[in-house]
């Protein structure tokens, strides 16, 4: 646990492998820079690793202005224990006030066991953060300039807003393409500062026998079209209708969790909130309900257009454009109309 | 080498399954309205204790904290096969957010031993995900999370398979450990039903009260192996100061239902006419093409 510290900086846990810097740590550092902008301090990255002296530069481009680095060839891979042992030396150190992670599998399994040690508190998987003031109602006590860490909860039914003013840092892991990732900047200047953390044979008590990565076969969150299919498309022989309206546009197919769960495509292509968070230009939704666990990763869509042959579906709610008929019928004729016209 | 495990369940409610009648007026979510489930992802720990127990022995103790009612999510871990189920109830747990309810499980994890502690990946009514490691850190136990298949499991070593999201990653690790679980492990079992027959008169201390039973009536449902353990906050020796509210860091500033709309919507006729308008449309303010 660390004292409120009003100075304190906003921190980013930059998650790489191999030495390179996963995305989210760019998505975070775009909103960890209005976030400290805004409280007027400054924005530190932290990054662990083997050798990562050559992405400090990026990180600085990103919106850092400090790049804290821990160097030690026992950092080469992610663990759990040694991660712990560095990131808590340096939030006891330099005391910042915000520290952000990806929620991703490494930084939900890393953030909540700093909370654990620090004694602090930690919101998991936010779509949104501001900053903003909290009057407790039964005391009438302020807090001015706390992180508001905005999450959907309860199936994405609700969203919740949490805060911690009494002990910090304020943590929070944040769900990877809902932050718009920021355009990178060549001539921003930053501080590279190296720290150490010793460690020994114990900080390590997990032996990695084999590792196996793979690319996403899809990149869903880089498409500007997405044609999504439910469960209502009936079968993986009609789903290819998708994928022509898709190829038809230039754009990516997807599915809901129903449709991968069936094999009607891969789960790589899975929109929702156990999927890809997606925000393209256009959005096609087609024989899906709109369950709010996909509109969690679809809704921040700049247009959306929802076939179905349910007035009601939920999904309508949500729509620009609202065709209610048979998908059967009205995706070979978007495919004509687009053929034509485009 | 016989393993005691501890699997940490969760009673939710069934989120899957909300309506507008499941919502308040103020925007938070009427529990009562609910079906409380178990926790799905805490079905496949268990199904994990289980297969560790038939292959080398040892004990699954089903441990959760809840309300007095939760003891019904112990009755089903009996059901599948748990040898023992205990319940951490006390008012002073309520308003905990992850990291007070690490800390009073971890407290009783501690009371009761183990050498490996199993939960589901994360809960459908928060999917935090964070309790486990939480737990982990105060235990002082190395993690393995995300766990989808034991490859190996000797007296001092264990082998998992866990999921990275892009990707997986086979990592060993020596006992003690705290894994948690994913759907993708394996198929949880349905409860036998000789033990459903023996199970379903198990209860808590407090159940066998209210129906107005001695504490000689629990002594007796002890000796037919039929009595659920419970626990409060000073059986377990807790802090109180790391309890419940006070022990919370976190705190909620605004609960807001989600109403999503769209800002302007337009029906579309369904026939070649409609379809067609609608691609020229958005032809024309570059949307696609």
């Amino acid at each position: 646990m660390i004292e409120v510290n009003r100075q304190g900086e906003v921190w980013v846990f930059a998650e790489q492998h191999l030495g390179k810097v996963e995305d989210i740590a760019f998505e975070l550092l775009g909103r960890a820079r209005e976030l400290a902008d805004k409280l007027g301090v400054k924005v530190g990255a932290v990054i662990a690793g083997d050798s990562i002296k050559s992405v400090c530069e990026e990180l600085i481009q990103y919106g850092a202005d400090k790049v804290y680095t821990v160097e030690n060839n026992l950092l080469e891979h992610y663990q759990t224990n040694s991660y712990t042992k560095v990131l808590c030396a340096l939030i006891e150190k330099h005391k910042p006030q915000i520290v952000l992670y990806g929620a991703s599998p490494v930084g939900r399994d890393l953030a909540p066991r700093v909370a654990s040690k620090m004694k602090a508190g930690l919101t998991a998987d936010c779509t949104d953060l501001q900053i903003g003031n909290h009057e407790i109602k039964k005391t009438g006590e302020k807090h001015e300039n706390l992180l508001l860490q905005i999450r959907p909860a309860f199936g994405g039914n609700i969203i919740a807003t949490i805060i911690n003013y009494d002990r910090w840092p304020q943590m929070a892991t944040v769900r990877e393409g809902v932050m718009p990732m920021p355009e990178p900047d060549s001539k921003r200047k930053g501080e590279v500062i190296d720290e150490s953390v010793s460690l020994s044979a114990e900080d390590l008590p997990i032996e990695i026998i084999e590792e196996v990565r793979r690319e996403k076969s899809v990149n869903l969150k880089a498409s500007r079209i997405i044609v999504a299919g439910g469960a209502g498309v009936g079968s993986k022989e009609n789903f290819r209708m998708i994928w022509d309206l898709a190829n038809a546009l230039g754009g990516v197919p997807a599915a809901t969790r129903a449709a991968a769960d069936l094999g009607y495509i891969g789960k790589d292509y899975q929109v929702g909130q156990t999927g890809t968070t997606v925000r393209p230009s256009l959005y096609i939704a087609i024989g899906l309900s709109g369950a709010i666990q996909h509109q969690a990763g679809m809704s921040e869509s700049k247009k959306i257009i929802a076939v179905n042959n349910d007035p009601d579906a939920p999904i309508f709610d949500v729509a620009h454009y609202k065709v209610c008929g048979d998908l059967n019928e009205v995706v070979p004729q978007m495919i004509k109309a687009v053929k034509e016209k485009v | 080498m016989a393993y005691k495990c501890i699997v940490l369940i969760k009673q939710v409610p069934d989120t899957s399954r909300i309506t507008g009648e499941a919502m308040n007026e103020d925007g938070t979510v009427n529990r009562g309205a609910l079906p409380a489930i178990f926790n799905p992802e805490d079905l496949n720990a268990l199904e994990l204790a289980l297969e560790i127990k038939e292959k080398y022995g040892g004990s699954v103790t089903a441990v959760t904290m809840g309300l007095p009612s939760a003891s019904e999510v112990l009755r089903e871990a009996l059901f599948m096969g748990a040898d023992d189920a205990v319940l951490v109830t006390d008012r002073r747990c309520a308003a905990s957010d992850t990291l007070a309810t690490s800390y009073i499980l971890t407290r009783a994890a501690e009371k009761i031993g183990c050498d490996l502690v199993l939960c589901g990946r994360q809960a459908i009514d928060g999917d935090t995900a964070q309790v486990g490691p939480q737990m982990a850190e105060k235990l002082d136990m190395p993690q393995i999370t995300y766990v989808e298949e034991v490859h190996e499991l000797t007296p001092s070593r264990i082998v998992c398979r866990r999921n990275m999201g892009n990707g997986w990653q086979r990592t060993a690790c020596k006992l003690p450990v705290l894994l948690t679980v994913t759907d993708q492990a394996n198929e949880p079992r349905i409860g036998a039903a000789r033990r459903i027959m023996k199970y379903k008169n198990a209860k808590t201390p407090a159940e066998i009260s209210k129906e107005g039973g001695s504490d000689e009536d629990i002594r007796e449902m002890k000796n037919k192996g039929l009595l659920i353990g419970q626990l409060n906050l000073d059986d377990v020796q807790a802090d109180l100061q790391w309890c419940g509210r006070d022990g919370s860091p976190t705190k909620v500033h605004r609960i807001m239902s989600v109403v999503l709309t769209a800002k302007e919507s337009k029906e579309v006729d369904s026939s070649a006419q409609g379809i067609n308008d609608m691609v020229h449309e958005l032809i024309e303010d570059h949307t696609i093409g």
